[in-house]
């Protein structure tokens, strides 16, 4: 087989972007997040409504914001307010997907950005929750798009950053979490993961081309299970390679 | 209200809602006087060792990087610090003058995590990091801002997040669902850029307000830097527009290119090969340190830092800005 004329990274943005549903307001985080909602507005969900921590929202993606409070999260934007209008719209159900990021996630989705290691005496610092925490806690639905190795599919995070489904069914809710809110996918470099509307643990949907169900399974430090039918992901489209290398990342800062 | 559970953070900085009160009736003047002064007035006169400050918006957006440079310089020592920050508080962190941090997040966004909160943190020379999320931090300043002691959120709820934060769970007598309380955060000092001034401290912002409003009204001195500093009629020809009102303020330096190497809405964008110097240089303690020579110790003003920066680059800044539309 010839090697694909696409990333990893390419493939995983172009996964994570076919997930946007057309209309929705969306929670974007800095980065893979930006590139793939700028991909999603440009293809299939031509009017999705960004929704920026920082208080830009309804923006054109016409470029790529390097922050999550430049101006590009406003550029011919519906509103340009603060953290606490998105955060409180959030709270009030008005934000139906957030898209996140973390250096670990476990099979319930919870997700860690804050310390490897102890907290009060860490092996690596790292930045903290920013708004990871209340994307994961009051969006309707979140996705995390994480890269897939043992490092960061672990059976326990070191540090609950951002909730996914905690210790299970009803643990949310449990800890006074809006009800019906939850991690709905994971976008990683090898495949596709949802999650068992039973149990509330990460299962396999769909594996990237070329990849098979073992190589997934090697690369994450719990058991995945398996949806009954394992589909696979359609590799970039041209129109999809040319946005994200020519419109979207022509610089090159992820891509 | 029963308390189900208790973060274990340490509140770093207790407050008092009565004494808030005497202080703005006592501290603040409501008089219309000039508070024009540059950098280095507004932080010796404003900014103690040991005292409770915060930056908003944060390090490449609408920063008072002339500000928090000028903190450096100074060499303020021992400092508790909310952030929420990127360059302005690696700067900080790099000069060894932080103690205490409520943290939400500190990193390099687009470049990654940060080098200097790292060694700062794992070398224990921050004692105490107590965690919170962003919308966390901006509501603790809202309820100060309110002048009340907490407000309820949904948001931390389950997680090591609430655990290591200073936050507290209840069950809501109205509705009994859990919610966590937020303390209300009154800071000692805060810093904040804006676009336009005028001599008494009534501020515009165009674009996002992140957390100014809030931050503001949570803040017991506040040191305004602008981009410009107008006449007050422009102020009273647009109200509305005054995000920040004068007797908020106690200090206002006029500061053009204050964001930078950050961006400015409407004016300037983000010195980008600027941005990256810090990125790779910060990646050592040696190369922090160096640059902090070359860029912050070694230039004693802000007019001498936008020299040395250059009219060549600082015009690209603007060339590249966001525009609004015809």
């Amino acid at each position: 087989m010839s090697a694909p004329n696409y990333s990893k990274t390419e493939l995983m943005i172009c996964v994570a972007a076919r997930l946007f549903e057309d209309g929705a307001t969306c929670f974007i985080g800095t980065g893979i997040p930006m590139l793939a909602a700028m991909l999603a507005s440009k293809t299939t969900a031509p009017n999705l409504v960004p929704v920026f921590e920082f208080g830009g929202t309804g923006a054109i993606l016409e470029e790529l914001p390097r922050a999550v409070g430049e101006a590009r999260t406003f550029h011919k934007g519906l509103s340009a307010l603060g953290i606490c209008d998105t955060m409180e719209s959030a709270q009030r159900g008005f934000v139906d997907y957030g898209f996140l990021g973390g250096a670990q996630i476990d099979p319930y989705g919870n997700l860690n950005t804050v310390v490897i290691g102890s907290h009060d005496q860490p092996r690596a610092r790292l930045p903290g929750s920013g708004g990871g925490n209340d994307v994961g806690s009051l969006c309707w639905r979140t996705i995390a798009i994480v890269q897939h190795d043992l490092r960061r599919f672990v059976p326990k995070v070191d540090f609950v950053t951002t909730p996914g489904y905690l210790t299970g069914p009803g643990a949310r809710e449990a800890a006074g979490l809006p009800r019906g809110s939850g991690p709905m996918a994971v976008v990683s470099t090898l495949a596709l993961m949802d999650y068992d509307p039973h149990t509330c643990r990460m299962r396999l949907k769909a594996l990237h081309p070329g990849v098979t169900v073992e190589e997934v399974q090697a690369n994450t430090g719990f058991d995945l299970l398996l949806a009954e039918q394992i589909g696979v992901n359609a590799p970039p489209s041209a129109e999809e390679l040319r946005l994200l290398r020519q419109e979207i990342d022509p610089e090159r800062l992820y891509i | 209200m029963e308390v189900l559970e208790s973060g274990q953070g340490e509140l770093i900085q207790p407050f008092d809602l009565d004494e808030f009160r005497e202080w703005n009736r006592t501290r603040k003047t409501r008089k219309l006087v000039e508070k024009v002064m540059t950098e280095q007035e507004a932080i010796a006169q404003f900014v103690q060792d040991g005292c409770y400050i915060g930056t908003e918006l944060y390090g490449t957006v609408r920063c008072p990087m002339s500000l928090a440079r000028e903190v450096v310089r100074q060499g303020r020592k021992n400092l508790r610090v909310c952030g929420q920050g990127v360059l302005e508080l690696d700067l900080w962190l790099a000069a060894g003058l932080v103690k205490k941090l409520d943290i939400t997040y500190i990193g390099l966004e687009v470049y990654g995590t940060s080098s200097c909160l790292r060694r700062a943190v794992e070398s224990g020379q921050v004692e105490t990091c107590v965690e919170w999320s962003n919308a966390a931090i901006s509501w603790r300043m809202k309820a100060a801002a309110m002048g009340v002691p907490f407000l309820p959120t949904r948001s931390m709820l389950g997680t090591d997040l609430l655990k290591y934060s200073a936050a507290k769970v209840v069950q809501d007598p109205f509705t009994g669902l859990k919610v966590a309380l937020l303390p209300a955060l009154i800071l000692d000092v805060a810093l904040i850029h804006v676009h336009r001034a005028d001599k008494f401290g009534n501020c515009q912002i165009d674009g996002i307000s992140g957390f100014a409003l809030e931050m503001a009204r949570a803040s017991k001195r506040l040191i305004v830097s602008t981009e410009q500093i107008i006449p007050t009629e422009e102020i009273r020809r647009a109200p509305d527009r005054t995000a920040i009102p004068y007797y908020l303020v106690d200090a206002v330096v006029h500061a053009p290119f204050g964001s930078h190497p950050g961006e400015m809405a409407y004016l300037y964008s983000r010195d980008e090969p600027a941005i990256k110097e810090w990125v790779e240089t910060s990646k050592t303690a040696d190369g922090a340190q160096d640059y902090l020579q070359t860029w912050v110790y070694g230039l004693p003003t802000h007019a001498v830092y936008l020299e040395r920066v250059g009219q060549e680059r600082l015009a690209q800044c603007v060339a590249r800005r966001e525009r609004r539309q015809a």
